[in-house]
């Protein structure tokens, strides 16, 4: 019963993502193979297909770093789903990139509970050190995309950050240098 | 059918009483009241979301979504109560707060819910401040415009395709204040019934690009009519500006259409106005056609019938009273008639059950049946050589003019003088559907009326009348002097017809009584 | 226990005794400490025996609303012939509220133990456990915690070896705090976007996939077996106040204050104690100026209001506030309480699905005005506007997001007018017009 949701803590795989992937290219199924299989014994899980399309979606995200519109379109034939009811859905939830982004996705928590602990601080200090013009917007080299982001659930812990899957908590400005290097 | 609970409650102090499991939205209209609504719509799934049929129940410590709450025993509901009025306000006010009020640019202006209701429950002034909220308009395909500005995301458009067309074309995009309705990318609103979502929209936020700066909905008259595209009836009003057909609509009827039309009947409307028409009658003197007043010609055409055995080739486009008369010149001395029809693909609304467009791309092709014309793709074929020929409103396409040789003469009652049969004795110009008035039978044996939207040209007359007066000219009894008069002598002859008016008809019709013909009508 | 904090001697830890060990999130190690022996019991019981010992405990919904869990459970109806669904609502994300992250992340198999225990007691074949996307670490371990079990033959078609199906699957959330209000989160499971359902019907007749659904927060869940064990007499006794408030009660502390962490205190505890004593009190030289006891949606409390505070469910409304989800916000001198409002006002915009006219717009609308008058371009007229606002987007909606909005922006007026009549009238702050010039 392993969860193939996960992209693991403790080992990010960050090869995977491809944030010059080309619109215009034809599309490559996402859902081929073992991840095919992977979808399949999700399905086991639901008493509706339509049910696996937050799965799905995540393993569209986790293959190809987004969740393009040639993706959407594959989601919707697999889980008899129309293409348009797939991008409502996409669209509505906010962790689902719809656009590539950074290598790595940072994301600063800024609502109030760490705001007042000086979350703003912590975003101006990320955008200053990756390099990214400004919030959503990804850093000239691919690698950053910094966005602030509604509370993280990590309150007692100001501020948390979650950069792709990883969480790190009581993070101050001064803290963003090492944590940018430990990247590298 | 199982008896239901009937539930009486008090809304705005009328008693009313209705079956268990209704609104309170519905109960009202039955009190006569309406509750303000947009989200609500009798033919789509109950959404409660615009929050503006929000009325006060006595003994419920919130006020009620009047589309999402069943009626109860001894419920006493406040429509205008000062509690009631307040919440509308400010739900009119949320809407207006980020729409354009571009009212004077706006299509939907004057049959726009938006401006109802703010005129009549809202504030008269905005305490809004702040920039508004702006999206580009998007081509949705069809026929179908989206201005995102004037939307309330009341989801009508997007319950239709998703629970009556069952094809989700639209969605809604984003969330919070940036939601929107959107599509995707390449797949549009090409469903042969997408047209109905700029009919439900209850503000100008989905338009018509047919319709597009036509007219001011003020500016047009609206009638009664039924649709002639196709076999399945469906009921419509005909809108027009200075006489010219601007757009049709659907008309409710539970039985036929519910509240829906496809496109392709929506959008079929540009031959009513054409111009180039027959309008005088003619009559052949010394080779030539020539006009000449309405008698002579009634006559003319009737000596040509009196003792000869007559053919018709009729349309199924025509009225049952016109078919009825025309079958009656038709068996005078043994004669015949036939018709044909056009086809297309046959295109069904999904969620609504035998609704669809027909295969059969005329409006009675059942009267026509009943009345004794045989259905042919090649109508001419059973004509006997030396027979009159009746063209009944066929407009001969495919049909040469060698092919009417065979009949001694040609008589064409028609809105047109065709070029096949530019041979013709006589020419009797009639008024085309929207100019007149008659009934249909559907394929479900259901007669309907339809009502004259515009004038005839010229000196053009309605069908029955030009019909009439031939039989009375050929020495048959009757006189018409009303198009139910020729209704009323079908009732008497047709015992499928018995016991029907165009009173009990009304406007929204009846089926035929029992009759073979009428298939399944019950 | 005051996690990351050591335990302070008047905390109560029971659901937060094992916090910080490694060992408690495996199997073996939460079976040294006493781990699945309440799921033996319980499955050698009559469900309706559960559902009695649960109602009589008087435990409470920990996740905002209070309901009585025994109670919801009692409205499921086993053996009608359809599937029943048990769902745990882990999408916390209640602004300022982390406790069911920590329960998750450091008691993976108590959860377990309590949704399996709930599963027989309603007789629910199948738990989703729906986590939010953002809680990358409660997944995992949650995800780990559930294969364990599986493997040992705790869940699946013949649990513990009784012959009874449990199943229980995690689910990801993938942002969206209005997931967390109990339809949506279901609308969410189907696979549609999390928009709240109209009620009725209710869960217990159509919930999940339109079959009858029970639905619990985290905690909730995760008292049942120690309350299975110790009984509902030993459950219900822990109350310093009234009794209808029984039990301990998780509150995740942070803001401006000491030791921000997750704490657990017996019901009726005095929240000044709590506040000054047990989390340590306010930052050196400052001074502790409001609290928002229960997560962003419930009204402000001036630190008179919340030193008079009991922390039950009656004691936080007895003081013009609520229990809800217990995230203790606390605010400082050193903060403008137009800029805390202005930011949780955004954060509901952001947050609101959009469906209903008064949460869509006013959200929105709220935010702008208040924004506003951060930046010093507010006028007194923008206040009544404000209040006006609240009051028509309060009772008027599906859901309460609407209403959870309007709350802090009404209370903080009512409350703290001063700090935005100051900003009306004087000088300019944060504002980028003015940083520009």
């Amino acid at each position: 019963m392993s969860n193939p949701l996960m992209g693991g803590v403790e080992s990010p795989d960050l090869a995977s993502h491809d944030a010059t992937a080309h619109e215009s290219a034809p599309h490559v199924p996402v859902f081929a193979g073992a991840v095919r299989k992977e979808l399949d014994d999700l399905l086991t899980r639901y008493p509706t297909r339509m049910a696996a399309l937050l799965p799905a979606l995540w393993i569209v995200q986790r293959e190809r770093g987004w969740v393009s519109e040639d993706s959407m379109a594959e989601v919707a034939g697999l889980l008899e789903l129309t293409p348009a009811y797939v991008k409502g859905v996409v669209t509505f939830y906010t962790m689902y990139h719809q656009h590539p982004v950074g290598k790595y996705f940072i994301q600063v928590c800024t609502t109030s509970p760490c705001g007042v602990c000086g979350a703003e601080e912590v975003v101006k200090a990320f955008l200053r050190h990756t390099g990214a013009a400004d919030l959503g917007l990804t850093s000239h080299d691919g690698r950053f995309t910094v966005i602030e982001v509604e509370c993280l659930g990590a309150c007692g812990f100001a501020t948390p950050v979650m950069i792709n899957e990883e969480f790190i908590e009581s993070v101050t400005p001064e803290k963003v240098p090492g944590i940018l290097k430990d990247l590298a | 059918m199982a008896e239901k609970k009937m539930v009486s409650l008090t809304i705005e102090g009328r008693p009313v009483t209705v079956p268990d499991g209704t609104s309170i939205l519905e109960a009202a209209k039955v009190a006569g009241i309406l509750i303000p609504h947009y989200c609500y719509h009798p033919g789509l799934p109950v959404a409660g979301v615009c929050r503006m049929c929000l009325v006060e129940v006595e003994k419920a410590p919130k006020l009620a979504a009047s589309c999402a709450t069943s009626v109860a025993e001894g419920q006493v509901v406040h429509v205008h109560s000062e509690r009631a009025l307040e919440a509308r306000k400010g739900v009119l006010e949320f809407l207006l707060i980020n729409h354009p009020l571009d009212c004077p640019i706006c299509d939907q202006s004057g049959e726009c819910e938006l401006q109802d209701y703010t005129y009549q429950e809202g504030r008269a002034d905005s305490r809004y401040r702040d920039p508004k909220r702006f999206n580009p308009v998007e081509d949705f395909g069809g026929d179908v415009l989206y201005v995102p500005n004037r939307c309330i995301l009341c989801t009508r458009c997007v319950r239709f395709m998703d629970d009556v067309a069952h094809e989700t074309v639209l969605n809604v995009s984003e969330r919070g204040d940036r939601a929107l309705i959107g599509k995707f990318e390449g797949k549009d609103l090409t469903h042969p019934w997408s047209g109905n979502v700029v009919d439900l929209c209850p503000v100008g936020a989905l338009l018509s690009k047919d319709f597009l700066n036509k007219a001011r909905a003020w500016e047009l008259d609206r009638v009664a009519s039924i649709c002639p595209s196709c076999s399945q009836g469906c009921n419509i009003t005909i809108e027009t500006r200075d006489s010219q057909v601007a757009r049709l609509k659907p008309r409710p009827n539970e039985d036929v259409n519910k509240f829906f039309m496809c496109d392709y009947g929506r959008l079929n409307y540009r031959w009513m106005n054409r111009t180039d028409r027959a309008e005088l009658p003619l009559v052949r003197t010394e080779g030539v056609l020539r006009s000449i007043d309405w008698d002579v010609a009634i006559h003319a055409a009737a000596s040509l019938l009196h003792d000869a055995r007559t053919f018709v080739l009729a349309s199924p486009m025509l009225s049952n009273e016109a078919l009825h008369l025309l079958s009656r010149i038709m068996q005078r001395n043994g004669g015949a008639g036939a018709f044909r029809v056009a086809t297309g693909e046959e295109a069904p609304l999904a969620g609504v059950e035998d609704l669809a467009l027909r295969r059969d791309r005329a409006a009675n092709v059942n009267g026509a049946q009943m009345f004794g014309f045989q259905r042919s793709e090649r109508p001419l074929e059973s004509m006997r050589d030396g027979d009159v020929l009746v063209i009944a409103d066929d407009d001969l396409t495919g049909i040469g003019a060698d092919e009417l040789a065979r009949a001694s003469q040609v008589i064409v009652i028609g809105t047109t003088l065709p070029d096949a049969a530019s041979g013709a004795s006589v020419l009797l110009p009639i008024a085309n559907f929207s100019e007149e008035e008659g009934t249909f039978t559907n394929l479900r044996g259901r007669v309907q009326r339809f009502m004259q939207a515009r004038p005839a040209p010229g000196l053009a007359r309605p069908s029955w009348l030009v019909l009439g007066d031939l039989l009375g000219a050929l020495g048959e009894q009757d006189s018409f002097y009303l198009p139910s008069d020729v209704f009323a002598r079908i009732a008497s002859s047709y015992p499928a017809f018995s016991g029907l008016s165009y009173e009990s008809l009304g406007m929204r019709g009846l089926p035929v009584l029992d009759s073979e013909t009428a298939g399944a009508a019950r | 226990m005051g996690f990351p904090h050591p335990s302070h001697p008047r905390e109560t830890p029971l659901l937060t005794r094992h916090f910080g060990e490694p060992e408690a999130r495996t199997l073996d190690g939460w079976k040294k400490r006493g781990g699945y022996q309440a799921l033996e019991k319980a499955l050698a019981m009559k469900p309706a025996e559960i559902v009695d010992i649960v109602k009589e405990s008087g435990l409470r919904g920990r996740g905002g609303a209070g309901f009585p869990t025994g109670l919801k459970w009692s409205f499921m109806k086993p053996g009608d012939g359809k599937p029943h669904y048990l769902c745990c609502n882990a999408d916390e994300s209640e602004p300022g509220t982390f406790k069911d992250r920590e329960v998750m992340r450091w008691t993976p198999h108590g959860l377990v133990e309590g949704c399996a225990i709930g599963a027989y007691a309603i007789g629910a074949e199948t738990t989703y456990i729906y986590i939010r996307g953002e809680f990358t670490e409660p997944l995992l371990r949650m995800d780990r915690a559930v294969r364990e079990a599986y493997d040992a033959g705790i869940l699946g078609a013949n649990a513990m070896g009784t012959g009874k199906r449990i199943d229980i699957h995690v689910h990801k959330g993938a942002g969206a705090y209005i997931c967390g209000e109990e339809t949506a989160l279901m609308e969410s499971l189907e696979g549609r976007r999390g928009n709240p359902r109209i009620k009725p019907p209710f869960p217990a007749v159509s919930g999940v996939f339109g079959q009858p659904t029970t639905i619990n927060n985290v905690e909730t869940l995760a008292a049942v077996p120690e309350i299975l064990m110790k009984g509902a007499a030993w459950y219900k006794a822990m109350s310093l106040s009234n009794p209808k408030s029984t039990g301990t009660k998780l509150y995740s502390v942070c803001g401006n204050i000491r030791r921000p962490g997750t704490y657990e205190v017996v019901m009726g505890f005095p929240f000044k104690d709590f506040l000054h004593e047990v989390c340590g009190g306010a930052l050196d030289g400052r001074k502790l100026k409001a609290v928002i006891p229960g997560g962003a949606s419930v009204p402000i409390q001036t630190m008179e209001e919340a030193e008079a505070t009991l922390m039950d469910y009656e004691g936080f409304v007895a003081q013009g506030s609520m229990l809800g989800s217990g995230g203790v916000i606390v605010i400082d001198d050193a903060q403008s309480m137009v800029a805390v409002i202005a930011r949780l006002a955004r954060f509901f915009a952001h947050e609101s699905c959009g469906q209903c006219t008064q949460c869509r717009e006013g959200t929105a609308w709220t935010t702008k005005i208040v924004e506003r008058i951060r930046d010093g371009y507010g006028t007194m007229e923008d206040l009544d506007t404000l209040v006006e606002i609240g009051e028509n987007m309060t009772g008027t909606t599906i859901c309460v997001l609407s209403d959870s909005c309007a709350v802090p922006v009404m209370s903080g007026i009512r409350k703290f007018r001063s700090e935005f009549e100051s900003l009306i009238h004087g000088k300019r702050v944060h504002s980028v017009l003015s940083a520009v010039a």
